[in-house]
């Protein structure tokens, strides 16, 4: 009941703290609602973007990972995401929200369709990213309903048999899904900034925490490191030792890093962009968000290499026999700790899985600026009806994603890694809009259809993510996404028609401030040539 | 843009892509040592990478960052975008 009642106590908390970052501060306008006015200062944005970017994955997957697979999964996965993110927030953040602030965009879709020139361009990457997103969205769901049901076991045995007292998971996700409803609604992006301002700190005080409390009960970390170099030495490297075989391929370990490139084209990532309020806000963020992720993953490795092996007194497993990876955290701290700690780690899950407020914020953006005021014009859908077309389709997405992940078949948690590779796959695109003069819209597009065939492809052979460990030439699926549809965009560029110097010049004005400096033509203050409608 | 920045901005694209060959810690693969006692060196080395990454991409955002570009034309009226002309 303890974890019940304190992941209870953490979503009144979402609601207030949601609640804190609309009253008082609301302007009532749509740049409000969606972008919180570009108000957002840097601790904001730091702690907005890694709630985002961090799922139960970090906690409860990665703990899993490293009692079967070893530490070699921090590398994979953890470091080469610090390096990866980073350089993505400042190489691609820091740009799109300097253009999205020049144009007022909300969206990736109005950033592709202005730099391309083509609503052709557009409407065939918005079905892809809704697509995309949709699945993340309903594993969030679905993980936060066999959460609540995970820790509420025993708790009401009279009212849920069926799930052995527990909470059943489609009544504890349904409640997240209305939290998070409330929230998003009242205040938009406000709220949605400082919910995810707690639960980015929860995730990097939990891992810590877990950490330190577990190992006391495991004689210290010296010995419970001992106990794996000699009962498990295979979880402290990667390679082969005797008959266990290697558990992470050089091949697989060097192409993983193509998978955290996915974060240059979320459209949730994007609208957490736009609402810097200026460039300098992004410095802390590519300073500290490595240091967070490591924060979070270095002591879930411990714990997983540590859960492996470790016994009670009795000489009887910690962690049974064949349980399943992502129930190894649950059962080390239930069995380890208090009921207080296991409360936390729940809160700590549910969090984790929260950022799916992000998700559907963007989605009711991506309805409502590239769909709705684009099929009936900038000048009929003015502010107060852009906030209510926003709310009502936050209800409308809240509502369908809740039905989907009710008849959604179990297949649909393979496709979480498939999803961040087809948003790795269009990372060239953006690379291309942002440092490329000569990248073209038949370049663009054919990228866009060159990443969604292999992506597909590759699927099917991995038999619909039926093989989890699904490796292409021995590489991460995501390398050869990214390479071809890369590929692909350069040589069908090079070979069609250069964009219009107007649509060059604006995208690229760091010539113009060039030629200021040097008194050449085209400096700023020199009268712009004139743009072309159409 | 300055000499300082074009220089810096180099140099920040060598240490990404030094810090890109040497997380392939290939020299660590089977190395099963512990660190003080606890900490298995290879996790120990990526922790390390974590932190010089954060540390890489903290001093671009110092020395080789277009502040004077951004924060210029940042300044600039706003202008329209082309597709609202349309």
């Amino acid at each position: 009941m303890t974890p019940l009642i304190m992941i209870c106590a953490y979503l009144f908390l979402l609601l207030w703290v949601g609640r804190m970052g609309y009253v008082g501060h609301a302007r009532h306008t749509a740049a409000d609602f969606f972008l919180a006015s570009r108000t957002c200062g840097a601790f904001l944005l730091l702690m907005t973007v890694f709630g985002t970017t961090m799922t139960s994955f970090a906690l409860v997957g990665s703990t899993g990972a490293a009692s079967t697979r070893g530490i070699g999964i921090y590398g994979l996965m953890a470091s080469w995401s610090g390096l990866i993110h980073s350089a993505c927030f400042f190489l691609i953040g820091m740009k799109l929200w300097y253009h999205g602030k020049r144009f007022g965009y909300s969206t990736q879709i109005q950033f592709f369709r202005d730099r391309f020139q083509s609503p052709g361009l557009a409407m065939m990457l918005f079905p892809i990213l809704v697509m995309l997103v949709i699945p993340y969205v309903i594993i969030n769901i679905l993980g936060s309903g066999a959460t609540i049901q995970g820790v509420t076991q025993g708790a009401f045995p009279r009212f849920f048999t069926a799930t052995q007292g527990g909470i059943p998971a489609w009544l504890g996700s349904g409640t997240v899904c209305l939290v998070v409803l409330i929230y998003v609604f009242g205040g938009g992006m406000r709220s949605l900034a400082f919910a995810n301002g707690l639960h980015a700190s929860i995730l990097v005080i939990l891992g810590a925490a877990a950490l330190l409390l577990v190992m006391g009960k495991l004689g210290g970390p010296v010995a419970a490191s001992q106990r794996v170099a000699e009962l498990r030495p295979d979880l402290l490297i990667r390679g082969a030792v005797g008959k266990i075989p290697e558990h992470i391929s050089h091949w697989e370990f060097l192409t993983y890093m193509f998978v955290p490139l996915s974060v240059g084209m979320f459209p949730h990532l994007f609208q957490h962009w736009m609402t810097a309020k200026s460039a300098k806000t992004f410095r802390p963020v590519v300073l500290l968000h490595p240091i967070f992720i490591m924060i979070v993953w270095a002591p879930c490795m411990l714990l997983g290499i540590w859960a492996a092996v470790a016994v009670f007194q009795n000489g009887a497993p910690v962690i049974p026999p064949g349980t399943r990876p992502d129930a190894v955290l649950g059962l080390l701290v239930k069995n380890l700790t208090n009921r207080y700690v296991a409360g936390l780690l729940g809160v700590g899950i549910v969090s984790a899985t929260m950022s799916l407020d992000s998700q559907f914020l963007a989605l009711s953006s991506m309805f409502t600026h590239d769909i709705i005021v684009r099929l009936f014009g900038e000048q009929r859908i003015g502010d107060r009806q852009r906030i209510i077309l926003g709310r009502s389709l936050v209800v409308a997405i809240v509502g369908i994603a809740y039905v989907l992940s009710l008849v959604a078949p179990s297949t649909v948690f393979t496709l979480g890694v498939w999803c961040f590779s087809g948003f790795s796959a269009l990372f060239p695109l953006v690379f291309a809009s942002l440092y490329w003069k000569r990248v073209t819209k038949a370049g663009a597009m054919a990228s866009i259809l060159m990443a969604a065939v292999v992506w597909v492809l590759l699927f099917r052979a991995s038999g619909w993510g039926a093989n989890p460990k699904y490796l292409f030439l021995g590489m991460m699926p995501a390398a050869t996404m990214v390479i071809s549809s890369a590929l692909t965009l350069v040589l069908v560029s090079l070979v069609t028609r250069a964009p219009a110097p107007d649509v060059v010049e604006r995208f690229f004005p760091e010539d113009r401030l060039v030629a200021t400096r040097l008194d050449l033509p085209g400096a700023i203050g020199a009268q712009p040539a004139p743009v072309q409608a159409g | 843009m300055s000499k300082h920045y074009v220089r810096n901005r180099r140099l920040m694209w060598i240490l990404f892509a030094v810090l890109v060959v040497l997380h392939h810690d290939w020299w660590f693969w089977n190395d099963g040592r512990l660190l003080f006692g606890f900490l298995p060196i290879g996790l120990g080395y990526q922790i390390v990478i974590s932190i010089a990454a954060g540390l890489l991409w903290g001093w671009a955002a110092l020395y080789a960052w277009p502040d004077e570009i951004v924060e210029a034309i940042a300044d600039e009226p706003a202008e329209t975008s082309l597709s609202h002309a349309h």
